[in-house]
């Protein structure tokens, strides 16, 4: 009962809002270490956790033709300073079906926590998938994060992945999310991070456009500071006619910090066609001297210009 | 300070709504002057104050925000650097009303453009040319002399000869 306060708490402070998991007509899980402290379905969705020694096991299914009215709330964290969470998801989203899900992950005292996810996720047909994931860090760094997923998608499908980690010390980051999409099917990947300290953020986003006029967005936000170090490797193959896609890096740098961006491209059907932009560097001086003339201190206009960004 | 810029080419914001960068300059944020600084601009505040300032705003409806954002911050002193290139006819009305506007609120304007008719609304007029100031009055005087001295002239004149050039065109 304890943690289930203390998860709550953090929760709210994660900026979520504890009273969604009163809500019977809200379907939620929330996992405190290897713990399943709190959950509730609804109809057409299938959510069942296992607890194993250093996690739990997760299986997620969205039946044919169901569409999950509200939005799906997960909560996943470790309080005290020192764990470790593997987060094992098995997830499909059966034809016709859709789902959207926030996840909330908080570690707000790591001082040596490591928090794993592998998602394995099958999207069917004319299906629908969003999941957004945001992490609340404390300011100790001590914490490695290692989220992995695997993404199918069927035919005339969309999905949306969302990450952000944009509050405390990022820690030790390896991010790889992999797809691939079928015939007629989007996928829009984006992944905002802010580092500081001696932070480390690597980053792998694929998708692999395989079916006919199949879509794939990948992008990704950087800000790192101090003696923030990232490495962001965004990577679009598309090898079906009339595949398209797009590449899209920004990295901003302050102080001592490094960054560096790879874009892959690789089309090998001569009707598709995939672009890619990147950008390395400090804060843009025009932006910042315009801030300026309005008023704003120069570190506040950076600080704005960093936020809208990463927003 | 109270002085403000607005450049020829404004910078462009990701992330930051029209509403979150006309209220930068603002002492207090008031939402109804947000909105009645777009209405100046001919901006429709349900379509625009949450619309991203980034690249998806074409030229003009981020020039025309610049000048919103310059309105919603009452400053003493505004240099407005070209607000008016880029700027399709009908608007253009609207970009000398705006200024107007803000001498109307107290805002002394530094007005630079290349459009005669929007440099009437000035008080006081200055022609430059490579960076030297050759004459000075009423928009109109000034406007006569640049059509009869400067349109014709076919030579590159260059600071080094402006004084003799001067001398010899009064």
């Amino acid at each position: 009962m304890q943690d289930y306060k203390l998860m709550l708490d953090a929760y709210e402070t994660a900026g979520g809002s504890p009273s969604i998991f009163k809500d019977s007509n809200i379907a939620h899980l929330i996992v405190h270490k290897n713990k399943v402290i709190g959950t509730n379905l609804v109809k057409g969705l299938v959510l069942e956790p296992k607890e194993i020694p250093s996690g739990v096991d997760i299986i997620l299914i969205v039946e044919k033709g169901i569409k999950i009215e509200n939005l799906v709330h997960l909560c996943f964290g470790v309080l005290p300073e020192e764990g470790i969470q593997e987060i094992n998801i098995k997830a499909r989203i059966e034809d016709g079906a859709g789902v959207k899900l926030l996840a909330h992950c908080v570690f707000p005292n790591a001082v040596k926590v490591v928090h794993k996810m592998q998602a394995d996720i099958e999207i069917g047909d004319d299906a629908y998938y969003e999941y957004n994931e945001v992490h609340f860090h404390g300011e100790t760094g001590g914490i490695e994060v290692i989220p992995k997923a695997r993404i199918k998608i069927g035919k005339n499908s969309h999905v949306v992945a969302n990450f952000s980690l944009l509050h405390g010390r990022v820690g030790v980051f390896d991010l790889n999310y992999e797809s691939e999409v079928m015939d007629n099917s989007t996928l829009d990947m984006t992944a905002k991070i802010y580092g500081y300290g001696n932070d480390r953020i690597k980053i792998r986003e694929a998708g692999y456009l395989k079916g006919r006029t199949s879509r794939g967005l990948i992008k990704s936000r950087v800000a790192v500071k101090g003696n923030a170090q990232s490495e962001v490797i965004s990577e679009l193959i598309a090898t079906a006619p009339d595949a398209r896609g797009h590449v899209d890096c920004v990295e901003i740098i302050q102080g001592s910090a490094q960054a560096k961006a790879v874009p892959i491209v690789n089309v090998t059907n001569e009707f598709a066609k995939v672009t890619h932009e990147a950008a390395i560097g400090r804060v843009d001086k025009k932006q910042v001297e315009t801030l300026m003339a309005r008023g704003l201190e120069e570190e506040k206009a950076i600080d704005l210009v960093v936020s809208g960004l990463l927003r | 300070m109270g002085i403000t810029l607005a450049w020829q080419e404004p910078a462009r914001f990701e992330g930051l709504t029209v509403k979150d960068y006309i209220s930068v300059g603002m002492k207090e944020k008031n939402p109804a002057l947000i909105e009645e600084s777009l209405c100046h601009v001919l901006l429709e505040p349900k379509d625009y104050l949450e619309r991203k300032a980034d690249k998806t705003l074409s030229g003009g409806e981020r020039k025309r925000i610049e000048l919103a954002a310059v309105f919603a911050m009452k400053p003493k002193l505004a240099i407005l650097d070209e607000p008016d290139s880029g700027i399709d006819i009908l608007a253009l009305d609207n970009i000398v009303k705006i200024i107007n506007e803000l001498k109307k609120q107290g805002t002394t304007v530094l007005l630079i453009t290349h459009r005669e008719e929007v440099s009437e609304i000035a008080d006081k007029t200055s022609l430059m040319c490579t960076g030297f100031i050759v004459k000075e009055g009423r928009s109109k005087e000034v406007s006569k002399y640049f059509k009869e001295k400067c349109a014709p002239c076919l030579t590159k004149v260059f600071p080094s000869e402006l004084d003799n050039w001067t001398q010899g065109a009064k």
